[in-house]
Protein backbone atom coordinates (compact mmCIF):
# COMPACT_ATOMS: atom_id res chain seq x y z
CA UNK A 1 0.00 0.00 0.00
CA UNK A 2 1.41 3.84 -1.12
CA UNK A 3 1.66 6.19 1.92
CA UNK A 4 -0.78 8.69 2.07
CA UNK A 5 1.31 12.01 1.88
CA UNK A 6 -0.35 15.72 1.54
CA UNK A 7 1.10 19.08 0.07
CA UNK A 8 3.14 21.09 2.31
CA UNK A 9 3.98 24.84 1.61
CA UNK A 10 7.08 25.77 2.56
CA UNK A 11 8.48 29.85 2.56
CA UNK A 12 12.52 29.83 1.17
CA UNK A 13 13.40 33.45 2.18
CA UNK A 14 12.74 36.40 1.72
CA UNK A 15 16.17 36.68 4.29
CA UNK A 16 17.77 33.36 3.15
CA UNK A 17 21.64 32.76 2.76
CA UNK A 18 20.69 30.98 -0.77
CA UNK A 19 18.24 33.65 -2.44
CA UNK A 20 20.99 36.53 -3.25
CA UNK A 21 19.07 39.72 -1.36
CA UNK A 22 15.44 39.46 -0.59
CA UNK A 23 13.76 37.22 -2.80
CA UNK A 24 11.02 34.62 -1.11
CA UNK A 25 10.42 31.50 -3.10
CA UNK A 26 7.22 30.27 -1.88
CA UNK A 27 7.53 26.29 -2.02
CA UNK A 28 5.08 23.43 -2.24
CA UNK A 29 6.42 19.94 -1.48
CA UNK A 30 5.29 16.69 -1.60
CA UNK A 31 7.74 14.84 1.14
CA UNK A 32 10.96 16.21 -0.19
CA UNK A 33 9.52 16.64 -4.09
CA UNK A 34 8.70 19.92 -5.18
CA UNK A 35 5.09 19.77 -6.67
CA UNK A 36 4.58 23.65 -6.87
CA UNK A 37 7.35 26.53 -6.83
CA UNK A 38 6.01 30.75 -7.23
CA UNK A 39 8.56 33.28 -6.99
CA UNK A 40 7.51 36.31 -4.83
CA UNK A 41 8.84 39.23 -6.07
CA UNK A 42 9.03 43.31 -4.80
CA UNK A 43 10.87 43.55 -1.55
CA UNK A 44 13.73 45.29 -3.04
CA UNK A 45 11.00 47.47 -5.86
CA UNK A 46 12.52 51.11 -5.48
CA UNK A 47 10.81 52.34 -8.73
CA UNK A 48 14.13 53.23 -10.32
CA UNK A 49 11.30 53.30 -13.70
CA UNK A 50 9.18 56.16 -12.44
CA UNK A 51 12.38 58.30 -10.82
CA UNK A 52 13.94 58.32 -14.25
CA UNK A 53 11.04 59.68 -15.30
CA UNK A 54 11.95 62.84 -13.02
CA UNK A 55 15.56 63.23 -13.78
CA UNK A 56 17.79 64.55 -16.44
CA UNK A 57 19.33 61.88 -18.99
CA UNK A 58 22.68 62.63 -17.35
CA UNK A 59 20.85 61.82 -13.54
CA UNK A 60 19.48 58.92 -14.63
CA UNK A 61 23.02 56.65 -14.71
CA UNK A 62 23.44 56.75 -10.97
CA UNK A 63 20.40 55.30 -10.90
CA UNK A 64 21.31 52.25 -12.87
CA UNK A 65 24.12 51.45 -10.94
CA UNK A 66 21.89 50.73 -8.50
CA UNK A 67 20.34 47.70 -11.05
CA UNK A 68 22.40 44.63 -11.30
CA UNK A 69 24.73 45.98 -8.47
CA UNK A 70 27.38 43.55 -8.86
CA UNK A 71 27.72 44.72 -12.43
CA UNK A 72 27.26 48.38 -12.59
CA UNK A 73 29.66 49.16 -15.72
CA UNK A 74 27.50 46.64 -17.79
CA UNK A 75 23.81 48.77 -16.44
CA UNK A 76 25.58 51.92 -17.12
CA UNK A 77 26.73 50.80 -20.67
CA UNK A 78 23.48 49.79 -21.79
CA UNK A 79 21.99 52.95 -20.49
CA UNK A 80 24.22 55.12 -22.41
CA UNK A 81 23.91 53.57 -25.15
CA UNK A 82 20.18 53.89 -25.73
CA UNK A 83 20.73 57.29 -24.93
CA UNK A 84 23.43 58.17 -27.50
CA UNK A 85 20.24 56.01 -29.97
CA UNK A 86 18.10 58.46 -28.96
CA UNK A 87 20.41 61.89 -29.54
CA UNK A 88 22.35 59.96 -31.97
CA UNK A 89 25.40 61.20 -29.99
CA UNK A 90 28.83 60.25 -31.43
CA UNK A 91 31.34 58.43 -28.95
CA UNK A 92 35.15 58.94 -29.63
CA UNK A 93 37.42 55.70 -30.16
CA UNK A 94 39.52 55.54 -26.89
CA UNK A 95 35.88 55.73 -25.00
CA UNK A 96 34.77 52.85 -26.94
CA UNK A 97 37.68 50.88 -26.59
CA UNK A 98 37.80 52.14 -22.41
CA UNK A 99 33.88 51.11 -22.61
CA UNK A 100 34.99 47.79 -23.59
CA UNK A 101 37.65 46.95 -21.60
CA UNK A 102 35.62 47.90 -18.22
CA UNK A 103 32.09 45.67 -19.62
CA UNK A 104 34.22 42.48 -20.24
CA UNK A 105 36.31 43.16 -16.55
CA UNK A 106 32.82 43.91 -15.14
CA UNK A 107 31.65 40.29 -16.67
CA UNK A 108 34.70 38.50 -14.93
CA UNK A 109 34.16 39.92 -11.79
CA UNK A 110 30.38 39.20 -12.11
CA UNK A 111 30.85 35.92 -13.16
CA UNK A 112 33.02 35.30 -10.16
CA UNK A 113 30.64 36.36 -8.03
CA UNK A 114 28.05 33.52 -9.75
CA UNK A 115 30.76 30.82 -9.82
CA UNK A 116 31.60 31.57 -5.98
CA UNK A 117 27.99 31.90 -4.68
CA UNK A 118 26.88 28.47 -6.75
CA UNK A 119 29.72 26.48 -5.30
CA UNK A 120 28.69 27.71 -1.89
CA UNK A 121 25.23 26.38 -2.17
CA UNK A 122 26.44 23.13 -3.57
CA UNK A 123 27.93 22.54 -0.89
CA UNK A 124 31.84 24.06 -1.37
CA UNK A 125 31.18 25.98 1.94
CA UNK A 126 32.67 29.45 1.47
CA UNK A 127 36.23 27.92 0.49
CA UNK A 128 36.13 28.88 -3.38
CA UNK A 129 33.82 31.76 -2.69
CA UNK A 130 36.58 33.47 -0.92
CA UNK A 131 39.60 32.11 -3.90
CA UNK A 132 36.92 34.26 -6.32
CA UNK A 133 36.65 37.43 -4.50
CA UNK A 134 40.26 36.91 -4.21
CA UNK A 135 40.46 37.97 -7.62
CA UNK A 136 37.60 40.30 -7.90
CA UNK A 137 39.15 41.86 -5.55
CA UNK A 138 41.76 43.20 -7.92
CA UNK A 139 39.07 43.91 -11.14
CA UNK A 140 37.48 45.86 -8.26
CA UNK A 141 40.96 47.99 -7.56
CA UNK A 142 40.98 48.56 -11.10
CA UNK A 143 37.92 50.33 -11.20
CA UNK A 144 38.45 52.33 -8.13
CA UNK A 145 41.60 53.73 -10.26
CA UNK A 146 39.20 54.79 -12.67
CA UNK A 147 36.60 55.83 -11.04
CA UNK A 148 37.02 56.17 -7.10
CA UNK A 149 34.48 53.82 -6.70
CA UNK A 150 34.32 49.96 -5.43
CA UNK A 151 30.75 49.00 -6.07
CA UNK A 152 28.49 52.04 -7.71
CA UNK A 153 30.96 53.27 -10.39
CA UNK A 154 28.76 55.95 -12.29
CA UNK A 155 31.93 55.88 -14.90
CA UNK A 156 29.88 56.38 -18.19
CA UNK A 157 28.34 58.93 -19.73
CA UNK A 158 26.42 59.59 -22.53
CA UNK A 159 29.25 60.65 -25.43
CA UNK A 160 31.78 58.74 -23.35
CA UNK A 161 33.15 57.88 -20.10
CA UNK A 162 33.43 60.13 -17.25
CA UNK A 163 37.41 60.94 -17.02
CA UNK A 164 40.08 58.95 -18.33
CA UNK A 165 42.19 56.36 -17.10
CA UNK A 166 45.58 57.24 -14.95
CA UNK A 167 48.64 56.13 -16.06
CA UNK A 168 48.89 53.36 -13.97
CA UNK A 169 45.78 51.37 -15.07
CA UNK A 170 47.25 50.17 -17.82
CA UNK A 171 50.22 48.50 -16.72
CA UNK A 172 48.44 47.04 -14.08
CA UNK A 173 45.57 45.71 -16.39
CA UNK A 174 48.47 43.74 -18.01
CA UNK A 175 49.76 42.36 -14.68
CA UNK A 176 45.68 41.42 -14.18
CA UNK A 177 45.56 39.53 -17.46
CA UNK A 178 48.92 37.90 -16.81
CA UNK A 179 47.86 36.34 -13.82
CA UNK A 180 44.05 35.23 -14.13
CA UNK A 181 44.36 32.47 -16.84
CA UNK A 182 46.29 30.90 -14.15
CA UNK A 183 43.84 31.41 -11.95
CA UNK A 184 40.98 30.23 -14.01
CA UNK A 185 42.96 26.98 -15.15
CA UNK A 186 43.02 26.54 -11.20
CA UNK A 187 39.59 26.84 -10.45
CA UNK A 188 38.93 24.35 -13.24
CA UNK A 189 41.37 22.10 -11.96
CA UNK A 190 40.31 22.23 -8.49
CA UNK A 191 36.66 21.57 -9.61
CA UNK A 192 35.83 20.33 -13.09
CA UNK A 193 36.16 16.65 -12.04
CA UNK A 194 35.35 17.07 -8.50
CA UNK A 195 33.05 14.83 -7.43
CA UNK A 196 30.95 16.32 -5.22
CA UNK A 197 30.34 19.04 -7.87
CA UNK A 198 29.13 16.47 -10.38
CA UNK A 199 26.74 14.62 -8.02
CA UNK A 200 24.92 17.82 -6.96
CA UNK A 201 25.04 19.63 -10.62
CA UNK A 202 25.35 17.04 -13.49
CA UNK A 203 21.84 16.40 -14.68
CA UNK A 204 20.08 18.68 -12.35
CA UNK A 205 17.75 20.75 -13.26
CA UNK A 206 17.60 20.88 -16.85
CA UNK A 207 16.13 23.52 -19.23
CA UNK A 208 15.66 22.71 -22.89
CA UNK A 209 16.43 24.86 -25.83
CA UNK A 210 13.25 25.70 -26.83
CA UNK A 211 11.97 26.04 -23.34
CA UNK A 212 14.75 28.01 -22.75
CA UNK A 213 13.47 30.61 -26.10
CA UNK A 214 10.39 30.30 -25.23
CA UNK A 215 10.90 31.93 -21.59
CA UNK A 216 12.94 34.71 -23.29
CA UNK A 217 15.43 33.51 -21.08
CA UNK A 218 19.12 35.40 -21.76
CA UNK A 219 22.52 35.16 -21.18
CA UNK A 220 24.73 32.37 -19.67
CA UNK A 221 21.63 30.43 -19.07
CA UNK A 222 20.40 30.64 -22.54
CA UNK A 223 23.65 29.59 -23.93
CA UNK A 224 24.30 26.78 -21.60
CA UNK A 225 21.23 25.09 -23.19
CA UNK A 226 22.81 24.94 -26.69
CA UNK A 227 21.59 28.16 -28.05
CA UNK A 228 24.08 30.33 -29.40
CA UNK A 229 23.15 33.72 -28.75
CA UNK A 230 25.35 35.97 -27.48
CA UNK A 231 24.09 39.68 -28.27
CA UNK A 232 27.81 41.00 -28.70
CA UNK A 233 27.94 38.45 -32.03
CA UNK A 234 24.23 38.51 -33.12
CA UNK A 235 24.02 42.87 -33.09
CA UNK A 236 27.62 44.36 -32.06
CA UNK A 237 26.99 47.18 -30.30
CA UNK A 238 30.28 49.45 -29.57
CA UNK A 239 33.07 48.29 -31.06
CA UNK A 240 32.50 44.26 -30.34
CA UNK A 241 33.02 43.21 -34.17
CA UNK A 242 36.35 44.28 -34.01
CA UNK A 243 37.56 41.54 -31.58
CA UNK A 244 37.74 38.11 -32.15
CA UNK A 245 36.50 35.75 -29.38
CA UNK A 246 34.09 32.22 -29.44
CA UNK A 247 30.46 31.92 -27.89
CA UNK A 248 31.27 28.88 -25.86
CA UNK A 249 27.46 26.69 -25.50
CA UNK A 250 26.42 23.92 -23.32
CA UNK A 251 24.88 20.65 -24.66
CA UNK A 252 22.24 19.48 -22.13
CA UNK A 253 21.28 23.03 -19.82
CA UNK A 254 21.68 21.47 -16.74
CA UNK A 255 23.32 23.39 -13.42
CA UNK A 256 27.07 22.05 -14.63
CA UNK A 257 26.68 23.20 -18.22
CA UNK A 258 25.56 27.14 -16.59
CA UNK A 259 28.61 26.73 -14.27
CA UNK A 260 30.99 25.48 -17.68
CA UNK A 261 29.68 28.19 -19.97
CA UNK A 262 30.78 30.89 -17.02
CA UNK A 263 34.35 29.61 -16.36
CA UNK A 264 34.61 29.36 -20.69
CA UNK A 265 33.57 33.07 -21.18
CA UNK A 266 35.83 34.38 -18.38
CA UNK A 267 38.65 33.19 -20.86
CA UNK A 268 36.80 34.85 -23.84
CA UNK A 269 36.51 38.03 -22.03
CA UNK A 270 40.28 38.17 -21.36
CA UNK A 271 40.83 37.69 -25.05
CA UNK A 272 38.66 40.61 -25.97
CA UNK A 273 40.24 42.76 -23.32
CA UNK A 274 44.02 41.89 -24.54
CA UNK A 275 43.11 42.75 -28.33
CA UNK A 276 41.39 45.78 -26.91
CA UNK A 277 44.50 46.88 -24.98
CA UNK A 278 46.62 46.35 -27.75
CA UNK A 279 44.53 48.78 -30.04
CA UNK A 280 43.37 51.12 -27.98
CA UNK A 281 44.21 55.03 -29.32
CA UNK A 282 45.19 58.26 -27.21
CA UNK A 283 42.38 61.05 -28.01
CA UNK A 284 39.68 62.41 -26.03
CA UNK A 285 37.26 60.56 -24.16
CA UNK A 286 33.93 61.92 -24.48
CA UNK A 287 32.50 63.86 -27.20
CA UNK A 288 30.70 67.45 -26.80
CA UNK A 289 27.48 66.88 -25.20
CA UNK A 290 25.63 69.82 -23.80
CA UNK A 291 24.45 69.49 -20.03
CA UNK A 292 20.67 68.75 -20.36
CA UNK A 293 20.35 66.47 -23.76
CA UNK A 294 16.39 66.95 -25.25
CA UNK A 295 16.58 64.46 -27.56
CA UNK A 296 14.39 64.60 -30.53
CA UNK A 297 10.45 62.86 -30.19
CA UNK A 298 11.08 59.33 -30.45
CA UNK A 299 12.36 56.08 -29.19
CA UNK A 300 14.69 53.60 -29.01
CA UNK A 301 15.60 50.30 -27.38
CA UNK A 302 19.42 49.72 -26.83
CA UNK A 303 20.82 46.36 -25.56
CA UNK A 304 23.93 44.88 -24.77
CA UNK A 305 24.76 41.40 -23.60
CA UNK A 306 25.23 42.41 -19.60
CA UNK A 307 26.73 39.57 -17.03
CA UNK A 308 23.01 38.08 -16.49
CA UNK A 309 22.48 38.41 -20.06
CA UNK A 310 19.97 40.86 -22.67
CA UNK A 311 19.84 44.06 -20.33
CA UNK A 312 17.88 46.36 -22.28
CA UNK A 313 16.82 50.03 -22.66
CA UNK A 314 13.82 51.03 -24.32
CA UNK A 315 13.53 54.99 -24.05
CA UNK A 316 11.26 57.58 -24.81
CA UNK A 317 11.32 61.32 -25.69
CA UNK A 318 9.23 64.01 -25.39
CA UNK A 319 12.04 66.18 -26.36
CA UNK A 320 12.17 67.22 -23.34
CA UNK A 321 15.54 66.80 -20.39
CA UNK A 322 13.98 64.25 -18.95
CA UNK A 323 12.89 60.65 -20.49
CA UNK A 324 9.30 60.25 -21.14
CA UNK A 325 9.71 56.51 -20.61
CA UNK A 326 12.49 54.58 -19.45
CA UNK A 327 11.78 50.90 -19.32
CA UNK A 328 14.28 48.34 -18.13
CA UNK A 329 14.72 45.03 -19.85
CA UNK A 330 16.06 43.32 -16.98
CA UNK A 331 17.96 39.68 -17.73
CA UNK A 332 17.55 38.38 -13.97
CA UNK A 333 13.54 39.03 -13.93
CA UNK A 334 13.10 37.12 -17.36
CA UNK A 335 16.02 34.40 -16.33
CA UNK A 336 13.25 33.72 -13.52
CA UNK A 337 10.22 32.82 -15.77
CA UNK A 338 11.74 29.07 -16.27
CA UNK A 339 12.44 28.50 -12.74
CA UNK A 340 8.97 27.17 -11.93
CA UNK A 341 9.21 24.42 -14.39
CA UNK A 342 12.76 23.55 -13.74
CA UNK A 343 12.76 22.77 -9.85
CA UNK A 344 9.44 21.21 -10.14
CA UNK A 345 10.27 17.23 -9.66
CA UNK A 346 13.62 18.39 -7.74
CA UNK A 347 14.41 17.83 -4.34
CA UNK A 348 14.34 21.10 -1.95
CA UNK A 349 18.52 21.21 -2.04
CA UNK A 350 18.68 20.69 -5.48
CA UNK A 351 16.22 23.83 -5.97
CA UNK A 352 18.42 25.66 -4.42
CA UNK A 353 21.21 24.98 -6.71
CA UNK A 354 19.61 25.05 -9.90
CA UNK A 355 17.91 28.93 -8.65
CA UNK A 356 22.03 29.71 -7.64
CA UNK A 357 23.08 28.59 -10.96
CA UNK A 358 20.49 31.16 -12.84
CA UNK A 359 22.41 33.82 -11.13
CA UNK A 360 19.79 36.71 -10.30
CA UNK A 361 20.52 40.16 -8.65
CA UNK A 362 17.41 41.38 -6.78
CA UNK A 363 18.43 45.14 -7.45
CA UNK A 364 17.58 44.61 -10.77
CA UNK A 365 14.75 41.74 -10.59
CA UNK A 366 13.10 44.43 -8.29
CA UNK A 367 14.12 47.68 -9.76
CA UNK B 1 23.63 42.80 -36.66
CA UNK B 2 20.76 42.36 -36.15
CA UNK B 3 18.51 43.38 -39.07
CA UNK B 4 15.38 45.58 -38.30
CA UNK B 5 12.44 44.37 -40.16
CA UNK B 6 10.82 47.41 -41.63
CA UNK B 7 7.59 48.20 -40.34
CA UNK B 8 5.89 48.64 -43.49
CA UNK B 9 6.82 45.78 -45.74
CA UNK B 10 5.50 43.67 -42.72
CA UNK B 11 2.49 45.46 -42.20
CA UNK B 12 1.81 45.28 -46.38
CA UNK B 13 2.58 41.13 -46.27
CA UNK B 14 -0.13 41.18 -42.92
CA UNK B 15 -2.75 43.12 -44.28
CA UNK B 16 -3.54 40.21 -46.89
CA UNK B 17 -3.86 37.90 -44.04
CA UNK B 18 -5.57 39.99 -41.63
CA UNK B 19 -7.36 43.02 -43.31
CA UNK B 20 -8.61 45.77 -41.46
CA UNK B 21 -6.29 44.93 -38.34
CA UNK B 22 -3.45 47.62 -38.81
CA UNK B 23 -3.59 50.97 -37.73
CA UNK B 24 -0.43 52.25 -38.86
CA UNK B 25 2.94 51.10 -40.32
CA UNK B 26 6.58 53.01 -40.08
CA UNK B 27 9.98 51.73 -41.01
CA UNK B 28 10.67 50.89 -37.52
CA UNK B 29 7.06 49.71 -35.97
CA UNK B 30 3.94 48.78 -36.84
CA UNK B 31 0.71 49.41 -34.74
CA UNK B 32 -2.14 47.18 -34.85
CA UNK B 33 -5.86 46.59 -33.30
CA UNK B 34 -6.01 44.81 -29.81
CA UNK B 35 -8.47 42.54 -30.90
CA UNK B 36 -6.47 41.12 -33.98
CA UNK B 37 -3.12 41.43 -32.07
CA UNK B 38 -3.21 37.45 -31.04
CA UNK B 39 -3.85 36.43 -34.27
CA UNK B 40 -0.93 38.71 -36.04
CA UNK B 41 1.46 37.57 -32.93
CA UNK B 42 0.92 34.00 -33.72
CA UNK B 43 1.21 34.72 -36.93
CA UNK B 44 4.94 36.33 -36.60
CA UNK B 45 5.93 33.91 -34.20
CA UNK B 46 4.42 30.45 -36.60
CA UNK B 47 5.36 31.67 -40.30
CA UNK B 48 8.79 30.27 -41.16
CA UNK B 49 9.90 33.40 -43.09
CA UNK B 50 9.10 35.49 -39.94
CA UNK B 51 9.86 32.97 -37.33
CA UNK B 52 10.03 35.22 -34.48
CA UNK B 53 10.61 33.21 -31.63
CA UNK B 54 11.99 34.91 -28.82
CA UNK B 55 10.03 37.83 -27.15
CA UNK B 56 12.62 40.63 -26.12
CA UNK B 57 10.21 42.55 -24.08
CA UNK B 58 7.11 44.20 -23.37
CA UNK B 59 6.44 47.69 -22.12
CA UNK B 60 3.61 49.85 -21.90
CA UNK B 61 3.86 53.69 -21.94
CA UNK B 62 0.93 56.17 -21.29
CA UNK B 63 0.49 58.66 -23.58
CA UNK B 64 -2.68 60.03 -21.45
CA UNK B 65 -5.34 59.53 -24.22
CA UNK B 66 -4.52 55.84 -24.46
CA UNK B 67 -1.69 53.02 -23.47
CA UNK B 68 0.42 51.81 -25.88
CA UNK B 69 1.74 48.27 -25.16
CA UNK B 70 5.01 47.62 -27.21
CA UNK B 71 6.25 44.18 -28.04
CA UNK B 72 9.94 43.60 -29.16
CA UNK B 73 10.57 40.46 -31.09
CA UNK B 74 13.45 38.92 -32.32
CA UNK B 75 14.21 35.73 -34.68
CA UNK B 76 17.17 33.70 -33.07
CA UNK B 77 17.23 31.91 -36.62
CA UNK B 78 17.09 34.53 -39.02
CA UNK B 79 18.62 37.34 -36.79
CA UNK B 80 16.21 39.95 -37.25
CA UNK B 81 13.70 41.90 -35.05
CA UNK B 82 10.76 43.36 -35.65
CA UNK B 83 8.97 45.84 -33.08
CA UNK B 84 4.76 44.86 -32.56
CA UNK B 85 2.90 48.09 -30.85
CA UNK B 86 -0.85 47.91 -29.82
CA UNK B 87 -2.96 50.44 -28.03
CA UNK B 88 -5.69 50.47 -25.03
CA UNK B 89 -7.87 53.71 -24.20
CA UNK B 90 -10.04 53.92 -21.44
CA UNK B 91 -8.16 54.49 -17.44
CA UNK B 92 -10.73 52.60 -15.60
CA UNK B 93 -9.56 49.11 -17.62
CA UNK B 94 -7.62 48.78 -20.47
CA UNK B 95 -7.29 45.55 -21.85
CA UNK B 96 -4.93 43.98 -24.21
CA UNK B 97 -4.93 40.30 -25.05
CA UNK B 98 -1.92 38.35 -23.33
CA UNK B 99 0.51 36.61 -25.33
CA UNK B 100 1.69 34.08 -22.57
CA UNK B 101 0.21 31.54 -24.69
CA UNK B 102 2.88 32.12 -27.36
CA UNK B 103 5.46 33.24 -25.69
CA UNK B 104 5.65 32.12 -22.02
CA UNK B 105 8.21 34.96 -21.19
CA UNK B 106 5.60 37.21 -21.20
CA UNK B 107 4.13 36.31 -17.98
CA UNK B 108 6.42 38.49 -15.84
CA UNK B 109 6.72 41.02 -17.75
CA UNK B 110 2.56 41.11 -18.12
CA UNK B 111 2.07 41.13 -14.34
CA UNK B 112 4.72 43.81 -14.19
CA UNK B 113 2.65 46.32 -16.45
CA UNK B 114 -0.62 45.05 -14.97
CA UNK B 115 0.93 46.45 -11.50
CA UNK B 116 2.73 49.40 -12.65
CA UNK B 117 0.53 50.74 -15.41
CA UNK B 118 -2.83 49.14 -14.89
CA UNK B 119 -3.23 46.95 -18.07
CA UNK B 120 -5.30 43.89 -18.05
CA UNK B 121 -4.39 41.26 -19.90
CA UNK B 122 -7.00 39.37 -20.95
CA UNK B 123 -5.87 35.35 -20.97
CA UNK B 124 -3.30 35.51 -18.36
CA UNK B 125 -2.56 32.56 -16.23
CA UNK B 126 -1.98 34.46 -12.93
CA UNK B 127 -2.61 38.27 -13.78
CA UNK B 128 -1.96 39.95 -10.07
CA UNK B 129 0.56 42.49 -8.95
CA UNK B 130 3.86 41.89 -9.07
CA UNK B 131 6.45 44.08 -7.41
CA UNK B 132 3.84 46.19 -4.92
CA UNK B 133 1.36 44.15 -2.23
CA UNK B 134 -1.83 42.90 -2.78
CA UNK B 135 -4.22 46.03 -1.45
CA UNK B 136 -2.06 48.67 -2.75
CA UNK B 137 -4.28 51.75 -4.30
CA UNK B 138 -3.16 53.45 -7.60
CA UNK B 139 -0.85 52.15 -11.16
CA UNK B 140 2.33 53.94 -10.16
CA UNK B 141 3.61 54.37 -14.12
CA UNK B 142 0.73 55.86 -14.83
CA UNK B 143 1.32 59.76 -15.59
CA UNK B 144 -1.17 61.05 -13.31
CA UNK B 145 -0.15 58.68 -10.37
CA UNK B 146 0.80 61.59 -8.16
Amino acid sequence: MAIKTEPFVINIGPVHPSTHGVFRMRATLDGEVIVDLEPVFGYLHRGIEKLAEERTYTGVIPLTDRLDYIASMSNNLAYVLAVEKLAGIAVPERAEYLRVIMAELQRIAAYLVAIGAFLNECGAFFTPFLYMFREREKIIDLFEMVSGQRLLYNYMRVGGVSQDIPEEFLPALGEFLKQMPRFIDEYDRLLKQNEILLARAKGIGILTKEKAVNCSVSGPVLRASGVKWDIRKADPYSIYDRFEFEIPTGEVGDCYDRYRVRIEEMRQSLRIIEQAMEQIPSGAVKSEVPHLIRPPVGEAYAHIEAPKGELGFYLVSDNSIAPYRCHIRAPSLMNLTALREMVIGWKIQDAIIIFGSIDITVGEVDR
Amino acid sequence: MILSLSGKEVAAQLEQQFPGSIIASSENNFLVKSESLLDIAEYLKSSPELDLDYLNHITAVDYYDYFEVVYQLTSIKHNHSLVLKTRCYGRDNPLVPSVVSLWQGADFQEREIYDLMGISFDGHPNLKRIFLWEGFQGYPLRKDYL
